[in-house]
C-alpha cells in the first residue's frame, strides 16, 4: 500500500483549511460581544446565544425543521418502498420512465420548484400550511430515499425468501422476519440522508414557507438579509454543535467510519 | 553464481516475521514455485523482488548486481497478478503495449511484438476487446502478455490461477508450462496449491512461518519431505510409528499390519480408505483396476509397498 | 401478476402527477398570462414575457453570468477536488474516515451558515481573505470579493466541492491497487502512472461529478443571494425578486422555466456524451 509524499499532505492541509475555515470563522464570531458582524473578534461574549432566547421564531423554526425533516423522510421512504419493489423486481412497461420521474427533483432546480409550489399551493389553499411543507419536502427527499431503498431491494437476493418458503414460513412471516430486516439498514440510511436534505434545504422553502411556517434555514436567510447583527452566526454555531454532538453519537454506536468507507475496504 | 540470489533475506511488520532469512538461488530459464499456506511470507517475497516491498535485510541480486538499488520501474521484470490488474480503460493491444511505450520502443516494432505476444497466448482475435469484455481465461492471457511482451529478465507470477475454476486452471497450466518453455524465461510461481507447484516447476521452495522448509525437485520434495510440515503439506500421508508414508505406497495384503475398514470412498481412478489400526488411522488409496476391494467393517491387512 | 409493479409504485406515481408535474404544467401556463402593477395576474395567452425576456439583453447577461459562474464552479471543483480524493484514498485507517468525514461533513451545515462564514471572511477590503493573500505577496490592492462574480464562485465552490470529492473517491474505491503496481513493474514513472492510469480510472468520477457541480451551481440560490446582494443577480436570485419583491410572477415563471430547459438540456447531453465515450470501457 502506498503512501501520500509530503507535497501531496501539504496540499491536503490546506485543502482542509479551505473547507474548515467558513464554518470555523462563524463559531468564532458567535462570541463576539460587538453589535454587529465583524471578524476577526479581539474580545469574547456570550451575549448573542443569550440573544437567541429573544428571538422565539428561531427556536421554533428549528423544532418546526427538525418535525418537517422527520415526517416528510418519513413518508418519504414509506411511499419508496414499494416503488423500489416494483423497480427492483419487476420488468414492466415504463419502468425506465417512472424512474427518471421519481429522480427528477434531484435534476429541477429547487427556484423552480418552489415557484411551481408556490403558484400550485396558493391555487389550492395550502399556501403557507405545514401540510403544503411537508408535502413539497417528500418530492424534493424521495429521490434519496428512493435510491438507497433501490440499493437495498437489489441487493437482496430473492433465493433468500425462497429458502424461508420452503422452510414454511408464510407470506407475512417471510416479510416480518426475513425481508424488512435485510432491507432496514437501506431504510434507515435512505431516512438519514433524506432528512439532512429536508432540514438543509432553502431555496424551494423560502418560496412557500409564510411567517408561522418558516424553517430554520429559511428564517436565518431572511434575518441576514435585514440585519448585520451575529444573531445568525450563534444560531448556527448552535446547530453545528448539535450536528457534531449527532455525528459523535452515531459513530459510537455504528462506526462511522464503516458507515463511510464500507466494510469491505480492510481487505487487499 | 546464481542467475538470481535471495541471499539471507527478511521483512518485518512491525513485530511481525513474515520473511526469516530466506536464501535461495535461482538457475537462468528454470521455473521454481514458492509454495506454502497463506502467511508463509511467499507472496512478500515475490514483492520484494518486484520492488513493492523493501526488505528489512538481506540482499537480492540480479546477473550480480545489487536489485535493491534499482526502483521498482527500472527493474524490467514481468508480473503477472493474483488480480491480473489489467488497465481497465485500455483494450488488450494497448494493455500490452504500454510496457513497450515505456521502453520507447518505436511504434512499428512494437505492434509487431504485441501482436506476437497475443498470438503466442492465443488471443490475436481479442485484441481491440476491454479487460471487461473477456472471460477470466482471456484476462489472465492479456495479464501474461503484457508481462512476456517486454522481454523480462525474470517473470513474477502471483497466484496466476486461483481465480479460475478447476478445469481452466488445469488447461492454463499446460499452457504457461508450454509457453515458459518457448520463451525460455527464467520464472518464479507463488501458490498455495500443492498440484499446481509439482505440475509446473522444475524445483519448488516449501515455505513455513518465513522460512524456507525445503528446496528441492518436485518429485524429490514429495519422496522424501526434509520436515513434517512439508509431508503434509505436499499431500496426503501417514505417520505410522514415527515414519511418513504416502497412503498410494500402502496394499491390502494377506498379512501385516491389522487393521479394519472404517470409510471407503469410491474416487473413480481410485479409492481412498481410513483404515483403523494399533499404530492409528491409516490412509490407504488404491488404483481402481475394476477388482473387487475390501468392504467397510472388512479385516485386512496393511504392508508397505517398497518402491518398485 | 401484471399490474403488480403498477400497484406497488401508484403512491408514487400520484404523489409525483399531483404534486410535480401538475405544478411544473401550471407554471409553464402561467409564463403565457398577463400581469399589471395594479390588475395582478391575467390568465389569458399572451407571448409578451417571453419576447421581453428574449429581447432585453439584461436578461441575456444575467443568464450568461449564471452559466459563466457555474462552469467555472464546475472547473475549480474538479481540478481541486479530484486530487484530493486521490490522496484521501491512499490514506491509511482510521485518517482516511476522518478527512472523508470533515471533507464531507459541511454538507450537513446549512448552506446559509457556509456562506456566511465565506461574507465575514471576505467583508471588504478588511477581510481576513484580503489580509491573507497580500501576505502571501499574491496581491498588492485588496480584491473585491462581496458583491462579485469572484466571491460567488469561491464560496460556491466550497459549498458544492463535496459532491465532487465524493463523486471521485467513489471512482476510485473501485480501482485495483494492483494496477499501479502493474504500471509501475512496467516502467511507467509516478507522473506517467497519474496521467495515463489514475486520471483515466478517475474520469467517469470527474464528469459525473462535473454534472452534478454545475446543475447545482447553475440553480444555486442561497449562496449568491447572499455573496451577490441585490445587485449581482443570477437566474435563481432574478426569479424569486420577480416573484417575492415585483410580484410578476409571469415573468418570473419565464426565467425558471429558461433556467430548468436549459440545465435539463445540458445535463442530458453531458450524460449522453459520458455514456458513449466510457460505456463499453466501465460497467
Amino acid at each position: 500500500m502506498s503512501r501520500n509524499g509530503p507535497l501531496a499532505l501539504a496540499y491536503h492541509a490546506l485543502f482542509v483549511v479551505f473547507m474548515l475555515t467558513p464554518i470555523l470563522v462563524v463559531c468564532w464570531v458567535a462570541f463576539t460581544p460587538e453589535g454587529f458582524l465583524s471578524f476577526p473578534v479581539r474580545h469574547w461574549s456570550l451575549r448573542w446565544f443569550y440573544a437567541i432566547g429573544r428571538y422565539p421564531e428561531f427556536v421554533s423554526a428549528f423544532w418546526r425543521s427538525l418535525g418537517l425533516g422527520a415526517l416528510s423522510s418519513a413518508l418519504a421512504v414509506a411511499v419508496s418502498v414499494p416503488a423500489a419493489l416494483a423497480i427492483a423486481r419487476h420488468q414492466f412497461a415504463g419502468r425506465e420512465a417512472m424512474t427518471t420521474l421519481f429522480m427528477s427533483p434531484l435534476m429541477i432546480p429547487h427556484v423552480v420548484l418552489g415557484i411551481a409550489f408556490l403558484r400550485f399551493f396558493t391555487e389550492i389553499g395550502l399556501g403557507g400550511t405545514f401540510a403544503g411543507l411537508v408535502l413539497s419536502h417528500i418530492v424534493i427527499v424521495l429521490p434519496f430515499a428512493l435510491r438507497l431503498t433501490l440499493a437495498s431491494a437489489v441487493g437482496l437476493d430473492s433465493r433468500i425468501e425462497h429458502a424461508a418458503v420452503s422452510l414454511g414460513a408464510s407470506e407475512a412471516t417471510v416479510l416480518k422476519r426475513i425481508t424488512l430486516p435485510l432491507v432496514l439498514p437501506g431504510l434507515v440510511s435512505g431516512w438519514a440522508l433524506a432528512f439532512i436534505n429536508s432540514f438543509d434545504e432553502v431555496t424551494m422553502t423560502v418560496f412557500i414557507a409564510a411567517p408561522g411556517t418558516e424553517t430554520l434555514p429559511v428564517r436565518m436567510f431572511l434575518y441576514i438579509q435585514d440585519n448585520i447583527d451575529p444573531l445568525v452566526t450563534s444560531v448556527s454555531a448552535c446547530v453545528i454543535a448539535i450536528t457534531v454532538a449527532a455525528l459523535i453519537a452515531l459513530d459510537r454506536a455504528y462506526g462511522l467510519e464503516r458507515l463511510l468507507v464500507g466494510k469491505g475496504s480492510h481487505g487487499r | 553464481m546464481a542467475f538470481l540470489a535471495l541471499d539471507n533475506l527478511s521483512k518485518r511488520f512491525g513485530t511481525q516475521t513474515a520473511v526469516d532469512g530466506l536464501s535461495l538461488g535461482v538457475e537462468k530459464g528454470e521455473f521454481i514455485s514458492l509454495l506454502g499456506p497463506s502467511g508463509c511470507g511467499k507472496t512478500t517475497t515475490l514483492q520484494m523482488i518486484a520492488g513493492f516491498v523493501e526488505p528489512s535485510s538481506g540482499a537480492i541480486r540480479l546477473e550480480g548486481e545489487d536489485l535493491l538499488a534499482v526502483k521498482p520501474a527500472k527493474r524490467g521484470l514481468g508480473i503477472v497478478f493474483q488480480s491480473y490488474a489489467l488497465f481497465p480503460h485500455m483494450t488488450a493491444t494497448e494493455n500490452v503495449a504500454f510496457g513497450l511505450e515505456m521502453q520507447g520502443i518505436a511504434a512499428a516494432e512494437r505492434a509487431r511484438r504485441v501482436a506476437d505476444a497475443l498470438e503466442l497466448v492465443g488471443l490475436g482475435a481479442f485484441a481491440a476487446r476491454y479487460p471487461r469484455q473477456l472471460s477470466g481465461g482471456q484476462q489472465q492471457r492479456v495479464a501474461l502478455a503484457r508481462a512476456l511482451v517486454i522481454r523480462p529478465r525474470i517473470l513474477l507470477l502471483d497466484e496466476p490461477l486461483s481465480n479460475l475454476d478447476a478445469k481452466l486452471r488445469e488447461e492454463m497450466q499446460i499452457e504457461l508450462r508450454q509457453i515458459q518453455r518457448t520463451v525460455g524465461t527464467t520464472t518464479i510461481l507463488v501458490t498455495h496449491d500443492q498440484a499446481e507447484a509439482m505440475a509446473l516447476s522444475d524445483r519448488v521452495v516449501v515455505m513455513n512461518k518465513g522460512r524456507a522448509e525445503q528446496i528441492a525437485t518436485p518429485l524429490e520434495a514429495y519422496e522424501h519431505p526434509a520436515t513434517a510440515f512439508v509431508a503434509s503439506f505436499l499431500g496426503k500421508t501417514n505417520l505410522v510409528n514415527g515414519v511418513a508414508v504416502r497412503p498410494e505406497r500402502i496394499a491390502f495384503a494377506a498379512a501385516g499390519l491389522v487393521g479394519t475398514v472404517r470409510t471407503r470412498i469410491f474416487q473413480g481412478n481410485h479409492w481412498l480408505y481410513q483404515v483403523d489400526t494399533a499404530s492409528g488411522l491409516v490412509t490407504v488409496i488404491r488404483q481402481n483396476t475394476g477388482d473387487a476391494m475390501p468392504e467397510e467393517g472388512a479385516a485386512v491387512h496393511l504392508v508397505w509397498e517398497a518402491r518398485a | 401478476m401484471k399490474s403488480t409493479p403498477y400497484l406497488l409504485a401508484l403512491p408514487a406515481l400520484l404523489l409525483f402527477a399531483a404534486i410535480v408535474i401538475v405544478p411544473l404544467g401550471m407554471t409553464v401556463v402561467l409564463t403565457f398570462h398577463d400581469w399589471g402593477q395594479y390588475k395582478g395576474i391575467e390568465p389569458v395567452f399572451i407571448l409578451k414575457n417571453w419576447r421581453e425576456v428574449f429581447s432585453d439583453s439584461y436578461y441575456a447577461e444575467m443568464f450568461e453570468r449564471t452559466f459563466r459562474i457555474a462552469l467555472l464552479v464546475t472547473l475549480f471543483s474538479a481540478v481541486f477536488g479530484a486530487p484530493e480524493a486521490y490522496i484521501l484514498s491512499r490514506m491509511r485507517s482510521p485518517w482516511r474516515g476522518i478527512f472523508l468525514l470533515v471533507i464531507l461533513g459541511p454538507l450537513l451545515i446549512s448552506v446559509v451558515a457556509r456562506t456566511l462564514g465565506w461574507a465575514l471572511l471576505f467583508g471588504g477590503s478588511e477581510g481576513l481573505v484580503n489580509k491573507a493573500l497580500m501576505e502571501l505577496g499574491l496581491i498588492d490592492t485588496p480584491l473585491p470579493f462581496m458583491f462579485t462574480e469572484t466571491g460567488m464562485v469561491v464560496a460556491l465552490v466550497h459549498v458544492l466541492m463535496p459532491y465532487m470529492v465524493l463523486s471521485v473517491w467513489a471512482a476510485l474505491q473501485r480501482l485495483d491497487p494492483q494496477v499501479e503496481n502493474a504500471a509501475i513493474a512496467l516502467g511507467a514513472g509516478p507522473f506517467t502512472v497519474m496521467r495515463r492510469i489514475v486520471l483515466p480510472q478517475a474520469m467517469p468520477g470527474i464528469l459525473s461529478g462535473a454534472v452534478i457541480v454545475f446543475a447545482l451551481a447553475a440553480s444555486a440560490f442561497a449562496t449568491p443571494a447572499i455573496i451577490g446582494g441585490r445587485r449581482l443577480k443570477v437566474a435563481s436570485t432574478l426569479a424569486y425578486d420577480e416573484f417575492l419583491n415585483t410580484l410578476n410572477w409571469p415573468l418570473g415563471a419565464v426565467v425558471a422555466v429558461l433556467l430548468l430547459v436549459a440545465l435539463v438540456i445540458i445535463v442530458v447531453g453531458a450524460n449522453r456524451l459520458v455514456e458513449r465515450r466510457y460505456g463499453q470501457v466501465f460497467r
